[in-house]
């Protein structure tokens, strides 16, 4: 009970720390006892449920005993390609328990997770808190042997990966495999030269440089960034709130990892700047929990920053004070959604709220807010060093500069690669290698998915739009296999707010079953399609407007897939089964059952 | 011309959307004049006596005799329409299709509190139909030509449904009829 009172009396009275003590005291007891609970509630003086709330809603947080090493084996699609079902035998036979349990000896626990953002290095893992990336059946046996004789977890990673990933402070063996540097987000930069310059500014001629920049939102929905920040700025409120939105969830996009790990400093600066602009003394880095590995070196990276002069009091010797504090989430892929990170950045639940009100009039608690994605914030940085003209001659007439993108998937150079808007699919996938591809996932389960007929599209706001998420598949694979591992990511994933969502996910996903299974007709198939439209327009948050797109994009860009399983001629094919329905009551009863021909 | 002829049943359901139907009040005067009864627990027949134009259906499917009685339904009637939210979804009867129908039975008839010592026996007479393994809505065992929605849908949904049907138009179904919260 004393290590709950001395982290409870560590974070203060700050509602807002609640999933950091509830993480805390995870990782020191290796569970969220009831009496815990019942201590943070008394704290806080809210109710059981509303804690129990919390802990429900996030992946990694347990009110169920865990063992002493937690591993979760990312179940993204990559991973799968890369071999996770023999990662995942190997570990259950190894540890000695299926997944979603612990070892009978409490030794060790697996569970399946959502992308962890390393699709380019998979199978990858995360066990307590330490990235494994491209295990096998041998790395496993190794790492559980290890994890038999107490080993910490630290030191079982023998090799680090490239640039700052050996840093003292983060010590991963994950890669940056960056592929193609490009001029912005890898270009020229000295650290603090941005905010310097951005001080002579006034805040309204640094939103103008923006918006005459064009920069769009790199997140993936393109809101224009100085557009953002006027409607914040012209908020009258006491305080402002700058949140730099690292909760990279979306499969197969890793891009932010790599921004963080090798151009923090652009990242923060860009929130400083981004401060300046609306009138902040706050930033948050809203860091998702996947990438804890680098928190310690990010507060590292701050501090220094701090002691440079380049946050903190009087930046630059000017009368601005902007500071940044990092906050993380604990697993929820719906968290990347603006407000539904903003409550989670409160220590809340991550359920999206309704707009209006928008995060720039009502955001982190109740403070005029601009969220803003790592990418958006570190290319903000080089606008202000390089200015606008620099940055639009890059890209296309509305898609100014360049984007990133984490490629991943069936080509030779899977990674990072910095290019200029307008590329096509053709000549990205010469780019990285990639041979006989079928189709190209493009945004990650919530974008498109693409055929060859669209190879000649552009990667643009005005074409495929993309927060950065490439993923290739050749024509050695199975299009049902892709669509349904991002349709069960899409029901795992819900938060269960809008019952289209919620439910209608799970329905959607039977349909497609029964259309695989060669048991569907037209009237099923126009079923799948009529029922994806309704659960895009009638869920409140991008979650529930994008989940069908997997089915509705291939739908459209591999129909002949789905003709050929449909059985043209009849009009009504059921799956049930009557006499495989009753086969349980049979052996309860002890009776028999024949199923009659003709009724009387 | 001969009058359409209408079918009703109640599965795994309360009899509520019946009542429901009820509710349609005189207008129960004005529907003998448009509609002739055939199987129904309104009439009791047991069995169909002619072929119906429109088979009304309430409730899902938990056993083996609702599997029954809904094919016997789909044999005979030219349209067939799922009543409330037990035909269309399942249904509260559905709540227990998360628990294994072993520990339901267990919890009903020999664990539970109010089942005296004495009477602890899952019931397994000839004469009870074998229950299925969860509780299906009827658009899975069947083809179900319309749906109508409400626990249960009001006596003015069905009316209009229902008189849409008969005179062959299309149904006017304004949304204060079927918003429900």
């Amino acid at each position: 009970m004393d290590i709950i009172k001395r982290i409870l009396q560590k974070y203060g009275k700050d509602r807002t720390r609640l999933i950091d003590i509830l993480k805390e005291i995870q990782a020191g007891q290796g569970i969220i006892s009831d009496k815990a609970i019942e201590s943070i509630a008394k704290e806080f003086k809210i109710s059981r449920a509303e804690v129990e709330g919390v802990i429900s809603f996030y992946h990694f947080l347990s009110d169920k005993p865990l063992g002493k090493y937690v591993v979760y084996l990312n179940n993204s699609i990559t991973s799968e390609m890369a071999g996770r079902e023999k990662v995942a035998r190997a570990l259950e036979k190894e540890a000695g328990c299926a997944f979603g349990q612990t070892s009978p000896d409490g030794l060790i626990t697996l569970f399946e997770t959502s992308c962890i953002g390393m699709n380019d290095q998979e199978p990858a893992a995360i066990i307590n808190g330490v990235v494994f990336t491209c295990l096998n059946e041998e790395k496993v046996k190794k790492i559980v042997a290890w994890m038999k004789e107490g080993k910490d977890v630290q030191e079982m990673v023998e090799e680090f990966g490239d640039g700052a990933n050996q840093h003292e402070l983060v010590k991963a063996m994950v890669k940056n495999n960056i592929r193609k540097p490009g001029p912005v987000l890898f270009g020229d930069y000295t650290v603090g030269s941005a905010i310097t310059k951005a001080l002579k500014m006034s805040p309204e001629a640094i939103i103008e440089e923006v918006k005459k920049a064009n920069l769009l939102g790199r997140g993936g929905a393109g809101f224009p960034t100085g557009l953002k920040w006027e409607f914040c700025r012209k908020e009258k409120s006491p305080e402002h709130y700058v949140i730099c939105n690292a909760d990279e969830g979306e499969p197969g996009t890793f891009k932010d990892r790599v921004l963080l790990t090798e151009r923090p400093e652009m990242v923060f600066e860009g929130m400083a700047i981004a401060g300046y602009a609306v009138g902040a003394r706050l930033g948050i880095l809203y860091l998702r929990h996947e990438y804890s590995y680098l928190r310690n070196y990010l507060q590292h990276i701050l501090e220094r920053m701090r002691q440079q002069g380049f946050l903190g009091k009087n930046i630059a010797d000017k009368s601005f004070d902007f500071d940044i504090e990092i906050k993380s989430g604990a697993g929820a892929y719906v968290c990347g959604e603006e407000s539904a990170l903003i409550e989670s950045a409160e220590g809340k639940r991550g359920e999206p709220r309704d707009r209006p009100p928008f995060p720039v009039q009502k955001g982190f608690l109740n403070q005029p807010t601009t969220v803003n994605n790592v990418e958006t914030l570190a290319t903000a940085t080089q606008i202000i060093i390089h200015g606008a003209g620099w940055f639009r001659s890059m890209g296309t007439p509305v898609s100014a500069g360049t984007k990133l993108l984490s490629v991943s998937g069936d080509c030779e150079r899977p990674g990072i690669y910095e290019v200029e808007f307008g590329l096509t699919i053709k000549e990205l996938l010469e780019m990285v290698g990639a041979k006989d591809t079928l189709a190209v996932q493009v945004g990650g389960p919530s974008g498109q998915c693409i055929s060859e007929s669209g190879f000649g599209r552009k990667i643009c706001y005005s074409d495929l739009a993309t927060g950065g998420s490439i993923i290739i598949f050749n024509r050695s694979r199975d299009l049902f296999s892709i669509v349904r591992n991002f349709l069960d990511f899409f029901i795992e994933e819900s938060c269960g707010w809008c019952v289209p969502c919620r439910a209608g996910n799970v329905l959607l996903k039977k349909k497609f079953e029964k259309i695989a299974s060669g048991l569907g007709t037209r009237q099923d198939l126009a079923e799948l399609e009529a029922w994806g439209k309704i659960i895009k327009s009638m869920s409140r948050c991008g979650l529930g407007q994008t989940s069908p797109n997997p089915i509705l994009t291939t739908l459209t860009n591999f129909r002949e897939l789905y003709e050929s399983r449909i059985n043209k001629e009849a009009d009504f094919i059921p799956e049930f089964d009557l006499t495989r329905a009753v086969a349980e009551a049979c052996v309860l009863t002890g009776r028999e059952f024949q199923e009659e021909t003709e009724h009387a | 011309m001969s009058k359409p002829v209408i079918a009703t049943a109640s599965l795994a359901g309360c009899f509520g959307c019946h009542m429901s139907f009820l509710d349609i009040d005189e207008r129960i005067l004005e529907l003998v004049e448009l509609v002739e009864f055939d199987k129904s627990p309104i009439d009791d027949l047991k069995k169909f006596t002619r072929p119906v134009d429109i088979g009304l259906i309430e409730g899902g499917c938990c056993n083996v005799e609702n599997v029954e009685v809904l094919r016997y339904f789909r044999k005979n009637c030219r349209i067939l329409v799922s009543v409330g939210e037990c035909a269309v979804m399942g249904g509260l009867p559905a709540m227990r299709n998360t628990i294994p129908l072993k520990e339901c039975l267990e919890e009903a008839y020999l664990n539970s509190l109010t089942v005296a010592p004495e009477d602890r026996l899952i019931p397994n007479d000839e004469e009870l139909p074998l229950l299925l393994d969860r509780v299906y809505p009827c658009h899975e065992i069947v083809r179900i030509d319309y749906f109508l929605p409400g626990c249960p849908p009001s006596a003015d949904l069905i009316w209009e449904a229902l008189t849409a049907l008969i005179q062959g138009r299309p149904m006017k179904l304004d949304y204060p009829l079927i918003k429900y919260d």
